[in-house]
């Protein structure tokens, strides 16, 4: 059996951490038992969710917003923040699961197991989220970009704990657009996934960010793509240059849900389609 | 007074046939107090697990248990501990239930050893430490490869059966040649898993009297009783097989649960206490039965007016490693495959072929879907190579009253196909599909389908099944149906207590319909073949009728004749005892079938269907929304209207969840995507608005004019969304990217870039 600890506070929730950097955190547990059939049992497991500190969304100078990361998909789906400022977070916190995954899984637990088909994690990358980490020893922040550093591997070190996702304000005038392709409408695992940012000056794209999931080990930054797009015009042109960028950057898989040649050429078409939306 | 409530009882009771009755079995499931199998508990239960052989081909040469783990506390069963034959009986006594040393291992699930301990974790140990020794040998995967027959799995030649249907004295070739034009498809179909919702699983018990008793999820009580028999060398009498509340079939459960109740029998019987043995759901996908996989080559001859003049179907279904219930599957794919169109010149052959594979076996539409599948492909290019309208073609050959069909029977009576074929038009055309944008992703097509499904069981089964049901009044008063037939689901239990209630003219509160064992009730044949309502349905209106007459003649000679029926029942059952009524059935007359020449009365009757399928192609990510489904199915009568549409949009979901999601990937011989996140089946969200039409050409042999609706709807609406999907990329694509399932999102980005 293994142990069950759920302290009351952060500080006690730190300190648990570094006693047992063997001991499993668990937010809404719900990456944690789907695969609980097929592993030994930990020696235990930390409780998180619940936590009133990890939990709830609060607003940052400037107009951007810190979400803890023990906060319920279903809680931001029905935070009016969320909804005006970051509607691409919105759209792709819907399309998670089902209702009662979203009033489970957290967005922290989402970034903790860091899955390449995260469902919150490309507009997070797209919004160029900051983690916020902590240790009894202090508080830490990651780009997100940074943060994540392999296959399901994230920089976190054994006694550190994910506490906050920040989200900078977006430029005024942004357009935000995601798009999850998944094996089927509902309850699926993602076989593409884009989440892009981007705004104009004088008719051409000033700041481009596309992020995409499921193509690659991580959720990733289609730089060389952004870099295309960078100063030209929403054209055909743009888009066919971003194409062929985005063909040498990334180069996905095939498995059980779909094939390389399926994600690549759906990845190319949402580009161009979104920059034709621009 | 008593008269007089009899007779407002009686007008109750007649509305209930053809009603909306709120399901009977609804309450208990909703509220969570249905006792499914894996909820029953029994003193000192022990929990079973099947090691399996994880080799696709070869020759078992040893079982051995690992030091490290203390044996004592588990029991473990290997072929010799089998009392009677090592089969599991069904058609032939090929598939062993456990392989024994020096026999055949004949697909990568196939089971060889059982463990039974006091918990499930303990099993799953010793299931870690008990090692297989197998000499693999070359495999083969592919039905096709398979006839060749360079890697033997069954016989000489690895074919499990062969059929050939002949209609017309001239050579199929000359008349094809011969006609204006002739249409020509190779279409192929993958295996799909009926994913139930509830997993399989048993538990079975040896009383001090000697009397096995098993109880679990199944279709086919009887079945399991007949295989149980051979495998436990017992006789009926010490032998009680029950279902439990069981959580879909789909047929996944009409032959597979024999192997699961034989194993939970011989680990109970050795271990001496009960044992539940449960699948999990990766095991359950990996070994149980699933669809054939099939390959059709289809020829369609007709002339310059549209009429259909030959048709050559040559039909290769893959049965997997055994035989199970395989030949009676391609008998009911080769019997529809050259679909409900007149032609005077017909050839079909069917071969089902072995291969190392896990059986495919029964799944609702039973072979019928895969060769739908192919002819409604046909008539699809057929009509767009004349430029006549799909429904026009159609019409043009449809089968009539008075027709014959493939196998020379003479339709007489319950004809619907002019009126399922219009119904759905008259929508299509009042509906018809948006404008493409060329600026959008999006391109809309339709597609359209129209075919039968025999009902019940081919040519002359019915009269040798001879099936049986009892109406008896119950200790408790109330009027109890015994059956063999199961509720999986479909609403058999609602069903017959609508049948009973009219047939008694009671209320449908004063019947009840428990759940069936076999020492209980007689056998009224399988839950299968669209059979239950129309044939199995009809004695029990007999039944009830007969039971009804008895009492009323026994009340008006006792002077009681103005007691009403549930009164005069129990006052009849004090003086008499039990009083009950057992019908068989009896075909309608004039069934003639040759199991020879494949000719004559295949089904007593078809059910009837057409639908129009509007679809919504994204270029963008190649993903296909279904934006209408217009279905329109003769299945009689409908006894209880929300039941069969229930029957008809579910199979209809069935049927394009297979068009274009859902796949079975197999990985040398072994299911890959064993998970219902990878193995895919749509959800409420992929499912269109449905609008589903019920058309009622009654069957002078079905109750009140019932016929059979379980499988109908699974068959077409496959071909119906292939068709959408073409028709939408018609512009885009030419090639034959949509002849093969499933259409997934992949495989139209193939045929789109195979074509630019």
């Amino acid at each position: 059996m293994s142990e069950f600890l759920s302290p009351k506070d952060l500080p006690a929730a730190l300190a648990a951490r570094a006693a047992h950097p063997d001991y499993i955190p668990v937010a809404g547990g719900t990456d944690y038992m789907v695969a609980s059939k097929d592993r030994l049992p930990p020696p235990g497991i930390i409780n998180l969710f619940g936590l009133g500190a990890l939990t709830g969304v609060t607003d940052l100078d400037g107009g951007g917003v810190r979400i803890g990361a023990c906060t319920t998909y279903a809680t931001l789906l029905g935070d009016a923040r969320i909804a005006n400022t970051f509607p691409l977070l919105r759209d792709a916190c819907r399309e998670v699961g089902a209702s009662q995954i979203q009033a489970r899984g957290t967005l922290g637990g989402n970034i903790a197991t860091s899955s390449p088909v995260g469902d919150s994690l490309p507009p997070l990358l797209a919004l160029d989220a900051v983690i916020c980490v902590a240790s009894s020893a202090g508080e830490r922040r990651v780009a997100y970009e940074d943060f994540l550093v392999g296959y399901r591997k994230i920089d976190l070190a054994a006694d550190e704990l994910i506490v906050a996702i920040e989200l900078p304000a977006p430029h005024v005038g942004a357009m935000q657009h995601w798009r999850k392709v998944g094996t089927r409408r509902a309850q699926s695992i993602s076989k593409v996934m884009m989440a892009a940012v981007a705004h104009l000056d004088d008719g051409r794209i000033a700041d481009i960010r596309i992020a995409l999931g499921a193509v690659a080990d991580r959720t990733v930054r289609a730089r060389a793509t952004e870099d295309a797009l960078r100063g030209s015009a929403p054209s055909e042109e743009a888009a066919k240059r971003a194409r062929e960028a985005l063909r040498g950057e990334i180069t996905p898989i095939d498995d059980l849900r779909s094939t390389a040649e399926y994600r690549l050429g759906v990845a190319e078409n949402l580009v161009r389609r979104f920059v034709l939306s621009l | 007074m008593g008269h007089a409530s009899n007779s407002s009882e009686e007008a109750k009771a007649k509305g209930s046939v053809g009603k909306g009755l709120a399901r009977v079995d609804g309450a208990a499931k909703v509220r969570g107090t249905a006792r499914y199998v894996d909820d029953l508990k029994f003193p000192g239960m022990h929990h079973g697990l099947t090691k399996r052989s994880e080799v696709p081909h070869g020759i078992l040469r040893g079982i051995h248990k690992r030091e490290g783990f203390d044996w004592s506390q588990v029991v473990v069963v290997t072929a010799e501990d089998i009392p009677g034959r090592n089969t599991i009986l069904l058609i032939e006594e090929d598939q062993p239930a456990l392989v024994a040393i020096g026999a055949h291992v004949r697909h990568v699930d196939e089971a060889i050893a059982l463990i039974a301990a006091p918990t499930r974790a303990l099993a799953r140990e010793a299931h870690g430490f008990l090692d297989l020794e197998i000499e693999e040998i070359p495999a083969v995967f592919d039905c096709e490869e398979a006839l060749s027959a360079e890697v033997n799995v069954y016989g000489d030649d690895n074919i499990l059966k062969t059929y050939l249907i002949e209609k017309g004295d001239a050579d199929i070739e000359e008349k094809l040649a011969s006609c204006d034009h002739v249409v020509e498809g190779l279409y192929r179909t993958q295996a799909q898993e009926q994913m139930y919702i509830e997993p399989q699983g048993m538990i079975a018990s040896w009383g001090e009297d000697g009397v096995c008793h098993i109880i679990g999820s199944m279709q086919c009580p009887f079945y399991i009783q007949k295989a149980m028999r051979a495998l436990l060398a017992l006789d009926d009498d010490n032998l009680v097989v029950e279902q439990a509340v069981t959580g879909g079939g789909f047929g996944g459960k009409e032959e597979y649960p024999s192997m699961i109740a034989g194993h939970a029998a011989l680990l109970a019987r050795k271990a001496g206490v009960p044992v539940k043995l449960i699948y999990e759901r990766d095991e359950d996908i990996a070994a149980t039965t699933k669809r054939h996989p099939s390959v059709v080559r289809h020829r369609l001859g007709f002339d310059a007016d549209g009429t259909i003049r030959a048709i050559d179907v040559d039909v290769i279904f893959d049965g997997g490693a055994y035989l199970t219930l395989t030949q009676v599957v391609l008998s009911r794919g080769v019997l529809h495959a050259a679909g409900p169109y007149k032609c005077e010149n017909t050839r079909v052959r069917g071969r089902a072929v072995a291969t190392n594979t896990p059986p495919h076996g029964a799944f609702r539409g039973f072979g019928a879907p895969q060769t739908t599948f192919a002819y409604e492909r046909q008539t699809q290019k057929a009509a767009a190579l004349l430029g006549m309208s799909p429904f026009e073609f159609r019409e043009h050959n449809m089968l009539r009253d008075g027709d014959r069909t493939a196998t020379s029977q003479l339709l007489e009576g319950s004809v619907g196909s002019e009126d399922v074929l219009r119904a759905v038009k008259e929508v299509a055309e009042a509906n018809p599909l948006p404008k493409d944008d060329p600026a959008t992703s999006i391109r809309h097509g339709r597609g359209v389908a129209f075919y039968f499904h025999g009902a019940g069981f081919t040519g002359s089964g019915e009269a040798r099944l001879a099936g049986r049901a009892t109406v008896a009044l119950a200790e408790d008063g109330h009027f109890e149906v015994r059956s063999s037939s199961t509720d999986i689901g479909q609403g058999v239990q609602t069903m017959f207590t609508q049948i009973a209630a009219t047939g008694l003219g009671v209320e449908p509160d004063a019947v009840r319909v428990p759940t069936p064992a076999t020492d209980r009730v007689p056998d009224s044949g399988p839950t299968v073949a669209s059979r239950t309502c129309m044939v199995v349905g009809r004695v029990v209106g007999q039944a009830s009728v007969a039971l009804k007459n008895r009492i009323e003649s026994w009340a008006s000679e006792n002077g009681f004749g103005d007691m009403p029926l549930r009164q005069a029942a129990t006052a009849m059952a004090k003086v008499e005892g039990e009083i009950s009524e057992t019908v068989q059935y009896a075909p309608p007359p004039g069934i003639v079938w040759d199991d020879e020449t494949y000719t004559g009365s295949a089904y007593p009757c078809y059910g009837w269907a057409a639908c129009v399928i509007d679809v919504r192609v994204d270029t963008d990510t190649y993903e296909v929304a279904i934006d209408r489904c217009v279905h329109a199915v003769d299945v009689g009568k409908a006894i209880n209207p929300v039941v069969v549409k229930g029957q008809i949009e579910g199979g209809t979901l069935q049927s394009l969840g297979w068009a274009l999601w859902e796949d079975v990937i197999y990985k040398n011989g072994k299911v890959a995507n064993d998970r219902m996140t990878n193995c895919i089946v749509p959800t409420f969200s992929d499912a269109p608005e449905m609008h589903t039409i019920i058309v009622e050409e009654p069957f002078a042999n079905g109750p009140y004019g019932a016929k059979g609706v379980g499988e109908i709807p699974m068959d077409g609406p496959c071909a119906a969304a292939a068709g959408a999907v073409e028709h939408a990329l018609s512009t885009l694509v030419s090639s034959e990217g949509f002849d093969a399932l499933p259409v997934s999102p992949e495989a139209i980005q193939r045929a789109m870039r195979l074509d630019s």
